[in-house]
C-alpha cells in the first residue's frame, strides 16, 4: 500500500500507441525524471526491435517485444502494464500479465466493452494475485511529478495550468474519466492539487473500486484529503460509506455523485456510463449523495457547490497544519518543433572533443600501451561491450587463422583475375568478397547455426547425424580434402587447445567432438575442421561471456561470423592484389581448351 | 449498454439451438413462432413443419420485452375455455391488436407489432417450476422455486432458494453447491430431474453470455421440458466471440420507446455513421433551457446542475452529448439541430430561452474546430435565435480554447446574439447559475 506510483515506476506499454507513449514521455521530460515512464512496448504484430521517441529536444529509443513474458524478462522492474488492447484481446492480455509472478503491482486496461463475464474473471484473478487492475474503459490515473499514464491530464499546457506536474496533497477517485481533468482542474484552483488520482472505469464490472483506491490513499502519506466523484448506479459508494463509519479512513472525503437528474425520468433516458443506471432507491445519486453526508463525508448541495466546498475543506486543513505550503519545482520545456532523426548511431559518436568507439575515445584504444588490440576494438564497435583478453585474443586468433588460405580458392582467384584487368585495390578486393557466401567461407555460420540448433534442441550426436540426413544436408563444419584423425589439421589443434586452456567452457565444442567421433568412424577425414571450430567456439565464447541464446542466435542471423572472415580473409586478398601489381602480370584469359564447347543451334518456337 | 433484452422467442430459438449440448435426456420441441400480423401468422401455417398451428389450440401474446402481459389481459389463451384458440381466432386477434394503441398498466403506450405464438399446453399448478439466473454483484445468483408463475413474486423470501455462484466456481463445486440447495418443495420423483436442468440451465446461462435468463413457469412433465415464458438479457459486449451462437437475435428497444422524433433520428443516424459520439435526447420539447454539451460525464452534471438550480426539471429540454472529436461538419449539424428545435415554440410565460454551450476540459478535442461548427449554425440560426431572446452561455476548457472562446464570442456579437464566454478558470457548471440568476 502506500503510493500507487512513484518516480522511479516504470510501464511496459501493451499496443504501440505511439502519440499516448510520447505524452508520457513528455510529461517524464517536464517533471525532471531520471528513467522514461516506458521501459518498452508490446506490439505482438510489429517486426521492429524499437520505436523512437521524442525525449526533450531529443530522441530514444524504446524497445518493442512480441510479447508481454519477453519485455517482462527483460524489465523485471517495470511493474505497471498499461494494456491498450482492444476489447477482443484485452482479457487475455491481462491474464497473461498477472500469470508472469512477481511481474506487475497493476495493471491499466483502457478497453471499453470487454464481455462482462471476462471482464469478472479478469478482476477476480487480479485480486487473487494481488494485482491492481484499474479500468477497463478509463483513462487510466496519475501520480503528479511521479508517474502519469497515458492521455491522462491532457495537453502539457492543461498538465501544468491543473498542477498535475507536481505533487499537491488530494486524492482523487472517478468513475467518469472525461470529468477527471475537470475534476483536476477545480482542485487546482481551490486547493493545492492532487497527490494521486485515478479513475476507475465506466464499465459495469470494474477491477480496482472507490474503496480499494481510498483505502489506498488513507495509507498514503502525501494524501491529506480525498475527493470522491460516484455516479448513480451500483453500490461501490456504501462500501466506502461502511470505512468511514468503522474508521477504517480517518481523512476527510469530499465526495459527490452525478446524475440527480435520473430521479426525474422514470426510465428510458440512460444517463451517463453502461454502469450508470439505478436498479433500486439505494442507487440513485440523490440516495447515495445523502447517506454519504450522513456518514460525515463533505457533500456539497450541488455539483455546482463542488468548488466551495473543496476550499473549505481546504482552508481546514491548512490552518490545522495538516497540509503545508508546496515548494513548487523547476520544469524543464518540451520544444515546440522538433525533428525526427533519418540515422540512428549506437556504436561511436564524433561529436565531442576526440571520437570515440563505444565511449571510448580512439587514443584511449589505439596505442599498444593502452593495452587494445584488434580483437578489443572489434568487441567495441561489433558488440558494444568490451570483453575480456581470453576472448579479445580468440578473436584475433580467428582473423590470423582465416586470412589466407592460397591463390586457388575462389575468392582469392577472382581477385587475382580482376588485378590483372588493371583494375584497383578496392574493385579486386571487392571481386574478392563478393565469391564469400554458402559456399565459400560460409560454413562457419552454418556449423555455428545447425551445432547450436542441434545442441539447444538436446539431440544426441547420433541424432543430429540422422536429422541433418534427413534434411538432405552436409553437416557444415566436418570433413576436409586432405586431412584426416592420423593427419590432423594443426590449426585445428591450435584452436583447440586454446580454447581449453582459456575458454571458461567449452560445452558446443565438446558435442561437436562427440560428433566427429562418430563421422570419423565412417570416414576418416571427416573431421571437425577449421570453419565448424571457429563457429562453434565462436558459440562457446558468447554463451561464456553471458549472452542468451536468443542474443547469439540474433548474431549469427545478422552474418557476425561471416563478419570474422570478411575481416579476416580480406588481408590475404589484399596481399594477392598487390603481389598482382607488383609481379606486373597481363591480362588473364581462361584457355580455351580448358573448357567444354556443348552449343547448339537455338530453334525459333 | 451492455446487457441487452431480447425477445422471447430468440430466447427459446437460442435454447433450441444448443439443447442437446446442454440438456441431452430432457426433450424440448420449440413449438414457437413470431409473427407481425394476422396474415403472417396464417402464411406460417402453411409451412411445412408448422403444420401444428393448424392441429393444436394454440397461445398468443406479444412478444415485445414488457412482463405481466397476464395482467396486462394480453395473453390469448382461450375464447370460451382455455385451450380452444385456433389458428384463425389467433390471427383475428392478432390483428385486432395492433389496429390501435395499447397502454400498459404501467402507463408505457405504443403500438404492438410482435408476437409469440405456440401450443396450448395443458398443466397443474404443481407441474409449474421457477429458475432464473442473474448477476448479482460479482457473483451469479440462480434462483430455483418448486413454485411457478405470477404468484412467486408474493413470497419470494420463503419460496425461493439463492445460490450464489463465485466467477471462478469449478464445475464439481457448482454441482454440489446446486445439489444442497435444491428447494425442498420439489417433489421426491422430480428432484434428480430438477437437480440435472438446474445445473445444466445455469452453464447455458453462463458459456451464452447471458446477463439474466429466467424461465417462470417452466413445466416439466417426465422430461418434457415446456418453456411457457421466458425472459433474457444477453451481455452484448460478448457478441463478438458468440458467432451465430445467438441465432441472429435482435436487441429490439424497449416497449413505448420507438417513437423517437426525427431529429432523434438523425442525431442517432449521424452518430452510427461517425468515429464521435453524437448523443441527442428530447425531454421537454416546451422547455427553455438547451443544452450542447461536450462529453458524457460533463453532460451529466450539467443535466443536473440545471434540474437542481431551476428547481424545476421541465425547463431542461433536452440532454445529449458531442464528443470524441466530431468533426467541423458534425458539429454544425448537431448545433443546426438543436437550434431548430430550440426555435420552434414561444415560451409559454414569455421568458428568454437559454442555450448552454457547455463541456469539461478537453483532453486532446481541438475547441477551436469544433467551435467552427458551431460559430458556422450561428450564421443560419442567428435571427431565429434572437426572436426567441435567446441567451448563450459558453464554458470550455481543453487545447486551442482561448482562439475558440474568442471566434465564438466575435461571431456572437456580430450577429448580434447574447453570449457570455467562460474558460477553465470558471467552474464547469457556473454558467447554469449564471444563466439562471439572470
Amino acid at each position: 500500500m502506500g503510493a500507487l506510483f512513484t518516480k522511479d515506476t516504470q510501464a511496459i506499454f501493451w499496443n504501440n500507441n505511439a502519440s499516448a507513449i510520447q505524452r508520457m514521455l513528455d510529461y517524464d521530460y517536464v517533471i525532471n525524471r531520471t528513467k522514461p515512464s516506458v521501459a518498452a512496448i508490446v506490439a505482438p504484430t510489429s517486426g521492429n526491435k524499437f520505436e523512437k521517441f521524442f525525449y526533450g529536444p531529443d530522441e530514444i529509443m524504446v524497445p518493442v517485444y512480441r510479447n508481454t513474458a519477453e519485455a517482462a524478462a527483460a524489465f523485471p522492474h517495470a511493474d505497471v502494464l498499461l494494456n491498450f488492447a482492444s476489447f477482443r484481446t484485452a482479457y487475455d492480455v491481462t491474464m497473461e500479465a498477472i500469470a508472469i509472478k512477481g511481474q506487475f503491482k497493476s495493471v491499466m486496461v483502457t478497453a471499453e466493452g470487454i464481455p462482462e463475464r471476462l471482464a469478472r474473471k479478469m478482476n477476480q484473478a487480479a485480486r487473487d494475485a494481488g494485482v491492481i487492475v484499474i479500468g477497463p474503459a478509463t483513462v487510466g490515473g496519475i501520480a503528479p511529478g511521479a508517474f502519469k499514464i497515458a492521455n491522462v491530464g491532457g495537453t502539457i499546457e492543461n498538465i501544468i495550468n491543473s498542477k498535475l506536474h507536481r505533487a499537491g496533497s488530494c486524492g482523487l477517485v472517478t468513475r467518469s474519466g472525461g470529468l477527471f481533468n475537470e475534476l483536476s482542474n477545480i482542485i487546482s484552483i481551490n486547493a493545492d492539487g492532487i497527490a494521486e488520482g485515478v479513475a476507475i472505469g465506466g464499465d459495469r464490472f470494474v477491477g480496482s473500486v472507490f474503496i480499494d483506491n481510498l483505502l489506498r490513499m488513507e495509507s498514503n502519506p502525501e494524501v491529506k484529503y480525498m475527493v470522491l466523484l460516484g455516479e448513480v448506479g451500483g453500490t461501490e459508494e456504501y462500501k466506502v460509506i461502511e470505512a468511514v463509519k468503522s474508521g477504517l479512513i480517518k481523512k476527510p472525503i469530499i465526495a459527490w455523485c452525478i446524475g440527480t437528474i435520473a430521479k426525474h425520468f422514470s426510465s428510458g433516458v440512460q444517463f451517463g456510463h453502461a454502469g450508470a443506471s439505478a436498479n433500486a432507491d439505494a442507487e440513485t445519486a440523490a440516495y447515495k449523495n445523502t447517506a454519504m453526508a450522513e456518514a460525515g463525508m463533505f457533500v456539497p448541495a450541488s455539483f455546482n457547490d463542488l468548488p466551495k466546498t473543496i476550499a473549505d475543506v481546504y482552508a481546514k486543513l491548512t490552518k490545522e497544519g495538516v497540509i503545508t505550503e508546496i515548494v513548487e519545482p523547476e520544469l524543464r520545456t518540451v520544444p515546440k518543433v522538433r525533428r525526427k532523426k533519418e540515422f540512428i548511431c549506437t556504436i561511436s559518436d564524433d561529436r565531442g572533443d576526440e571520437a570515440t568507439y563505444a565511449g571510448h575515445p580512439i587514443s584511449s584504444v589505439a596505442t599498444p600501451e593502452t593495452g587494445f588490440g584488434i580483437g578489443d576494438v572489434i568487441s567495441l564497435l561489433w558488440f558494444k561491450k568490451r570483453y575480456p583478453k581470453w576472448a579479445t585474443d580468440y578473436l584475433e586468433t580467428v582473423i590470423k587463422t582465416v586470412a589466407d588460405h592460397g591463390p586457388a580458392v575462389s575468392g582469392a582467384h577472382n581477385a587475382k583475375v580482376t588485378a590483372r584487368a588493371g583494375k584497383d585495390v578496392i574493385s579486386s578486393l571487392v571481386t574478392g568478397l563478393l565469391t564469400i557466401g554458402p559456399r565459400f567461407g560460409g560454413a562457419i555460420d552454418d556449423a555455428a547455426k545447425y551445432f547450436k540448433y542441434a545442441n539447444d534442441r538436446g539431440m544426441s550426436p547420433a541424432e543430429f547425424i540422422d536429422y541433418m540426413k534427413k534434411e538432405g544436408k552436409t553437416i557444415s563444419g566436418i570433413g576436409h580434402r586432405i586431412k584426416s584423425v592420423r593427419n590432423p589439421d594443426l590449426r585445428v589443434s591450435g584452436l583447440k587447445k586454446y580454447a581449453a586452456e582459456f575458454f571458461p567452457s567449452t560445452p558446443l565444442l565438446d558435442f561437436a567432438l562427440e560428433v566427429e567421433k562418430l563421422t570419423t568412424s565412417k570416414k576418416d577425414n571427416l573431421i571437425l575442421n577449421v570453419d565448424g571450430t571457429i563457429g562453434i567456439l565462436m558459440v562457446d565464447m558468447w554463451r561464456a561471456l553471458g549472452y542468451s541464446e536468443e542474443d547469439i542466435d540474433g548474431f549469427i542471423d545478422a552474418g557476425a561470423l561471416n563478419a570474422f572472415f570478411v575481416v579476416g580473409r580480406s588481408i590475404g586478398f589484399i596481399g594477392h592484389i598487390l603481389d598482382e601489381k607488383r609481379l606486373g602480370m597481363p591480362m588473364y584469359r581462361h584457355p580455351t581448351d580448358d573448357i567444354l564447347y556443348n552449343v547448339e543451334y537455338a530453334d525459333e518456337i | 449498454m451492455a446487457q441487452r433484452a431480447i425477445r422471447e422467442y430468440d430466447g427459446k430459438a437460442i435454447f433450441s439451438k444448443h439443447w442437446e449440448n446442454y440438456f441431452s435426456g430432457f426433450r424440448y420441441g420449440f413449438k414457437s413462432v413470431l409473427v407481425t400480423n394476422g396474415d403472417d401468422l396464417r402464411a406460417k401455417a402453411q409451412e411445412h413443419g408448422f403444420e401444428w398451428l393448424k392441429q393444436e389450440a394454440l397461445v398468443a401474446k406479444p412478444d415485445m420485452l414488457f412482463g405481466k402481459r397476464g395482467k396486462n389481459d394480453l395473453v390469448l389463451f382461450k375464447t370460451t375455455k382455455p385451450g380452444d384458440v385456433t389458428l384463425e381466432e389467433a390471427a383475428k386477434w392478432i390483428d385486432e391488436k395492433i389496429a390501435h394503441e395499447t397502454i400498459l398498466l404501467t402507463g408505457q403506450k405504443g403500438t404492438l407489432t410482435h408476437f409469440i405464438v405456440e401450443p396450448f399446453t395443458p398443466h397443474t399448478q404443481d407441474q409449474e417450476y421457477y429458475i432464473s439466473a442473474t448477476t448479482v454483484g460479482e457473483d451469479d445468483v440462480l434462483y430455483l422455486s418448486a413454485e411457478g408463475g405470477m404468484e412467486v413474486e408474493e413470497g419470494w423470501e420463503e419460496k425461493v432458494n439463492e445460490v450464489t455462484i463465485p466467477i471462478t466456481m469449478d464445475d464439481a463445486n457448482i454441482e454440489h453447491l446446486i445439489r444442497a440447495n435444491v428447494p425442498a418443495g420439489i417433489p421426491e420423483v422430480n428432484k434428480e430431474r430438477f437437480i440435472a436442468f438446474a445445473e445444466q440451465f445455469y452453464k447455458f446461462y453462463r458459456d451464452q453470455n447471458f446477463a439474466y435468463l429466467e424461465i417462470n413457469p417452466i413445466v416439466m412433465v417426465e422430461n418434457d421440458m415446456h418453456i411457457l415464458d421466458l425472459v433474457a438479457r444477453l451481455d452484448d459486449t460478448a457478441g463478438f466471440m458468440m458467432g451465430d451462437a445467438w441465432c441472429g437475435a435482435d436487441f429490439p428497444t424497449a416497449f413505448g420507446m420507438e417513437d423517437q422524433s426525427p431529429e432523434e433520428k438523425a442525431i442517432a443516424l449521424a452518430d452510427s455513421k461517425s468515429g464521435a459520439s453524437l448523443k441527442l435526447t428530447i425531454l421537454n420539447p416546451m422547455g427553455r433551457i438547451w443544452t450542447m454539451v461536450a462529453g458524457g460525464g460533463a453532460s451529466v452534471v450539467y443535466a443536473d446542475t440545471i434540474a437542481d438550480l431551476s428547481g424545476n426539471v421541465a425547463d431542461l429540454a433536452n440532454y445529449g452529448e458531442y464528443s470524441g472529436g466530431p468533426t467541423t461538419g458534425e458539429t454544425q449539424f448537431y448545433a443546426e439541430t438543436v437550434f431548430d428545435l430550440m426555435t420552434r415554440h414561444k415560451d409559454p410565460k414569455g421568458q428568454d430561452k437559454i442555450l448552454i454551450i457547455g463541456g469539461a476540459i478537453a483532453n486532446f478535442t481541438d475547441v477551436a474546430k469544433t467551435f467552427t461548427g458551431i460559430i458556422q449554425a450561428f450564421e443560419i440560426y442567428a435571427d431565429r435565435l434572437k426572436s426567441h431572446n435567446t441567451r448563450i452561455y459558453v464554458r470550455r476548457g481543453g487545447p486551442n480554447y482561448e482562439k475558440g472562446l474568442k471566434d465564438i464570442k466575435e461571431a456572437a456579437d456580430r450577429l448580434g446574439l447574447y453570449i457570455e464566454v467562460y474558460g477553465p478558470e470558471t467552474h464547469v457548471t457556473d454558467i447554469v447559475r449564471m444563466a439562471l440568476e439572470k
